[in-house]
């Protein structure tokens, strides 16, 4: 199938690429631009552990084709922090212990940061509320809203007055 | 937190960031379907649409002639396997019903099962050419009810299969009873006859799913010198290797199983479906070929665990649990081999009770072939009997937990087996539940009610290997074989730390491949927290041994004349002749050669798990949705060696007992297509379905385990279930005998409807 050039902007980063239409961002993210932090639990949009954020709003790239993004900003879990310098969402996550096997977690921070952004500070049920697009079997969810609740906290007090 | 008689510990009981975590935070970490080997091609399983079919004919040229389709295959492709049984750690396969259930033979089982494969160049080709594979069938009447399986005119699903009885004998008359087992002590009908309250009842539940988010993923590359390279995700990687090694008949040493990050397993990610499939595309196609399971096959066709029909009678006299009778009947799926001979044998484990004869049926249908789930066989049985004895109880008018606590197992007492408990800590959960300030609140309001349940896991001990290299540095490189699904990493670092005296951040730990360690039995059974524990506090003494030894030389004091004490050895009767662990180190190259420590061991002193819960909800009477207003479990952890992990094995647990006890269910209609095989329609809890998940940790130490370690993983999935049903009587007056309590059920009952 002949293939299509798409440009956008990927973690603060113009990148040019060439898919099949009729691959999902999922895909091309994926097989085309090495971009694995996004995984595929459901591929049909009910487990968001391919979440990422399409011009600041939560998508499930799995349910976004490919060349959809022309011209976008889009930003996965591997533009969120990197090991020198965590998100507070993702030291949060490390301290409260707020994954097991660590499959759904890239889309609970991307899912957390979109609230995050938009509501500085969630009670325990917005969180829910919130967070009720991504799956997680093994923790319960209990370690993951307290780890969201801990870093809206730990923003606010580092935030420039 | 209860502890009982532990001894203070520098690094065990604290809560350090896991050595993976930063990978998986950032979205770094490699799981099974991230690799991506040079030459990658793709594969793509052919499923069959019906739940039992004879196969006529698989015509595979349409596919084969389609561009960039490299290699299909089927059944034919492969070594004929015979009747052989290997164990895999918590459950065992038939090695022949493994290879038929990896690509159908004559016969399709159940919906979904996998009859070809192909191999292309992108995932979309392939997922064409898969389409393109034209079997045909000659439809056959499929059985998909443990109770209608076992009925003498039941359709069979192998018309040489004969029911296999506890002392090996085989029935006369083909059957779809694969197997009975039978647990028998006292005198049941005398203790029934003398009992003030007796009660008879029955119960069901649905199979269900691990649900893990992971899909099955599977790449396979067949090296041109006759090798063959498997990355996978899995709960065993020396399984697979197993596994895979009989199904092609090759030798152990040539297959060689490199475990990638697994997304969850509880159980699932232990038999194989897809390694050998994608191991015969990549010889036939010279590529290495990746097949991942969409969400759809995972739940058609890898195993979820039994639905049953339980009967159970109880007795008690006096306030005691004097009989219990009860047959369990597990759906073993397609092929032999539930867990009912586990769910006998911890259905009344919480409890000491003299009288009891317990019955367990396997049973095929015409489903998927089961697989172990968190404390396989237990939840179900666990439900029927809590339910019942929660039932009894009130018509004793006792305290539900007073009654559970007065006839609670303790040390010595009887399991079913014959076989005594060692130290439990049984009692010591209802008593933290009692005292619980959950128990003590006030349950207030229409609709709401509360439920205990108590719940028993054995935990198994199996075979762990590890290689401890001390660096000349003074860091440490540990070399595991376990899976790390939830934080054994960490935990095993931390029991080498402490058996060392040295820091959590000097050790780094590596779960390897089969070629690079000794072998290893799965993660599963709860055992790596507490096996490869053990093995890592072994590999620590040998090390210390060692630094004794090279101490010896460098302070020039006999080795009887030194002793080794936080990180240092020194001499029992110089303080001033000291040594440290970082100096030794350093000098390793001059004094013998590097330090490295090594166990390899079968696991024995397993500690048992007990729990007791708590749940308090509200039922909308007008749509019959349960919402789960205060949960609390209570659970002897042995000791908790990072609590955060444990707490979050613990509230795991209780979300897939919750969701099995509310929502989920495989619902097959009646030619045996399975209708909700998706997320969306298979209802897992999400974050809006559960309150924050109360843990009290009690710690019994256990007496096997040099830190008193006992497997927490599995036993908080075995109370939920009825814990959910009883607080649901409570809040309705009306008992449910049957899961899940969706909100369908709960109208229509509640109603009459």
């Amino acid at each position: 199938m002949r293939r299509t050039q798409v440009q956008a902007t990927i973690n603060g980063e113009p990148v040019d690429f060439l898919c099949e239409p009729r691959q999902s961002l999922l895909e091309v993210l994926r097989e085309e631009l090495d971009l694995t932090g996004a995984k595929e639990g459901c591929n049909n949009g009910n487990c968001g552990a391919c979440s990422v954020m399409l011009n600041g709003r939560v998508v499930n790239s799995c349910c976004v084709l490919g060349v959809e993004i022309e011209g976008a900003d889009l930003t996965t879990i591997e533009g969120i922090g990197h090991a020198d310098a965590l998100h507070p969402l993702q030291q949060a996550f490390l301290e409260e212990a707020a994954l097991q096997c660590g499959i759904c977690t890239p889309g609970f921070i991307i899912s957390a940061k979109a609230l995050l952004d938009k509501e500085p500070h969630p009670d325990e049920h917005r969180v829910r509320w919130w967070l009720a697009n991504n799956l997680c079997r093994c923790t319960g969810y209990d370690k993951i809203v307290r780890a969201v609740l801990k870093a809206a906290d730990q923003m606010e007090e580092v935030k420039p007055v | 937190m209860t502890t009982v008689d532990r001894p203070s510990y520098k690094v065990i009981g604290t809560r350090p960031i896991r050595p993976d975590g930063v990978e998986k935070v950032t979205g770094k970490a490699q799981y099974g379907a991230d690799i991506r080997p040079p030459g990658l091609v793709y594969g793509r399983v052919v499923r069959s649409p019906h739940a039992h079919a004879r196969i006529l004919e698989i015509d595979t040229s349409e596919a084969e002639a389609i561009p960039g389709v490299l290699a299909v295959v089927t059944s034919k492709d492969f070594p004929i396997a015979a009747d052989k049984i290997e164990e895999l750690g918590e459950s065992a396969v038939n090695l022949r019903e493994l290879s038929e259930n990896i690509l159908a033979h004559d016969k399709t089982l159940y919906h979904g099962h996998a009859v070809a494969a192909v191999a292309a160049t992108s995932s979309q080709i392939a997922e064409e050419a898969a389409k393109r594979v034209k079997v045909t069938y000659e439809v056959l009447p499929p059985v998909l009810d443990v109770r209608d399986a076992m009925r003498d005119d039941a359709p069979l699903l192998n018309e040489n299969r004969r029911t296999k009885s506890m002392d090996g004998s085989l029935s006369e008359k083909p059957s779809n009873i694969a197997s009975i087992v039978q647990f028998k002590g006292g005198d049941v009908d005398a203790a029934f006859a003398a009992a003030d309250h007796v009660l008879e009842r029955e119960y069901d539940t649905t199979m269900v799913h691990q649900g893990y988010i992971e899909p099955h993923n599977s790449t396979a590359n067949w090296n041109s010198d006759g090798t063959l390279t498997i990355w996978t995700s899995t709960q065993g990687a020396f399984v697979v290797r197993a596994q895979v090694a009989q199904v092609l008949k090759l030798p152990v040493a040539r297959v060689r199983v490199i475990p990638l990050e697994i997304g969850g397993g509880f159980g699932g990610k232990i038999p194989i479906y897809l390694d050998p499939v994608a191991a015969m595309l990549s010889k036939k196609s010279g590529k290495p070929v990746q097949i991942t399971m969409n969400r759809t096959e995972v739940f058609q066709a890898s195993g979820p665990t039994s639905g049953s029909h339980i009967k159970v009678k109880a007795g008690v006299k006096d306030g005691k649990l004097t009989a219990v009778q009860a047959s369990l009947n597990y759906e073993a799926g397609a092929y032999p081999g539930s867990a009912v001979g586990a769910g006998c044998m911890c259905m009344i484990s919480p409890y000491n009770v003299e009288n009891f004869d317990i019955t367990g049926y396997d049973v095929v249908v015409n489903k998927p072939k089961t697989a172990a789930y968190r404390a396989p066989g237990a939840p179900a049985a666990s439900f029927a009997i809590e339910s019942l004895l929660d039932e009894l109880v009130k018509q004793t008018g006792l305290d539900p937990l007073q009654f559970r606590l007065d006839n609670s197992s303790r040390e010595n007492t009887s399991m079913v087996t014959g076989v005594p408990f060692p130290r439990i800590g049984a009692e010591e959960t209802v008593r933290a539940a009692i005292d619980s300030p959950h128990y003590k609140s006030p349950i207030e309001g229409p609709n709401r009610g509360r439920g205990v349940a108590s719940g028993f896991w054995f935990n198994a001990g199996l075979q762990s290997s590890v290689v401890v290299s001390v660096n000349p540095d003074g860091t440490i490189n540990l070399v595991e074989g376990s899976t790390d699904i939830g934080g054994t990493r960490a935990s095993l670092t931390m029991q080498l730390a402490e058996t060392l005296g040295v820091g959590y951040d000097d050790i780094h730990a590596t779960v390897v491949d089969t070629d690079s360690v000794g072998h290893n039995d799965v993660t599963g059974g709860s055992r790596t927290t507490f096996a490869s524990g053990l093995a890592v506090h072994e590999a620590g003494l040998d090390i210390q041994r060692q630094m004794i030894q090279r101490a010896s030389a460098l302070l020039n004091v006999p080795e009887d004349g030194l002793e080794y004490v936080d990180a240092a050895v020194r001499a029992k009767n110089d303080s001033s002749k000291r040594i440290s662990f970082k100096e030794i180190a350093a000098k390793s190259g001059q004094t013998g050669g590097p330090i490295v420590g090594k166990a390899s061991l079968s696991a024995r002193g397993v500690g048992a798990a007990f729990a007791t819960h708590i749940a308090d909800v509200e039922v909308d009477p007008g749509t019959g949705k349960i919402t789960v207003l205060r949960y609390t479990a209570v659970q002897d952890v042995g000791t908790a060696i990072h609590p955060s992990y444990v707490e979050g094995q613990i509230q795991g647990g209780v979300a897939q007992g919750v969701g099995w006890a509310i929502n989920e269910e495989y619902y097959y209609d009646e030619q045996g297509h399975l209708l909700n095989s998706s997320y969306l329609d298979y209802r897992m809890p999400t974050t809006l379905d559960l309150p924050m998940i109360e843990t009290v940790l009690v710690e019994v130490p256990n007496p096997g385990h040099p830190y008193g370690v006992r497997g927490v993983g599995e036993v908080p999935i075995v109370p939920p279930l009825a814990a959910i049903a009883n607080a649901v009587a409570d809040a309705t007056g009306h008992r449910f005998t049957a899961l899940p309590l969706s909100p369908r059920r709960v109208v229509e009952e509640l109603y009459g409807l």
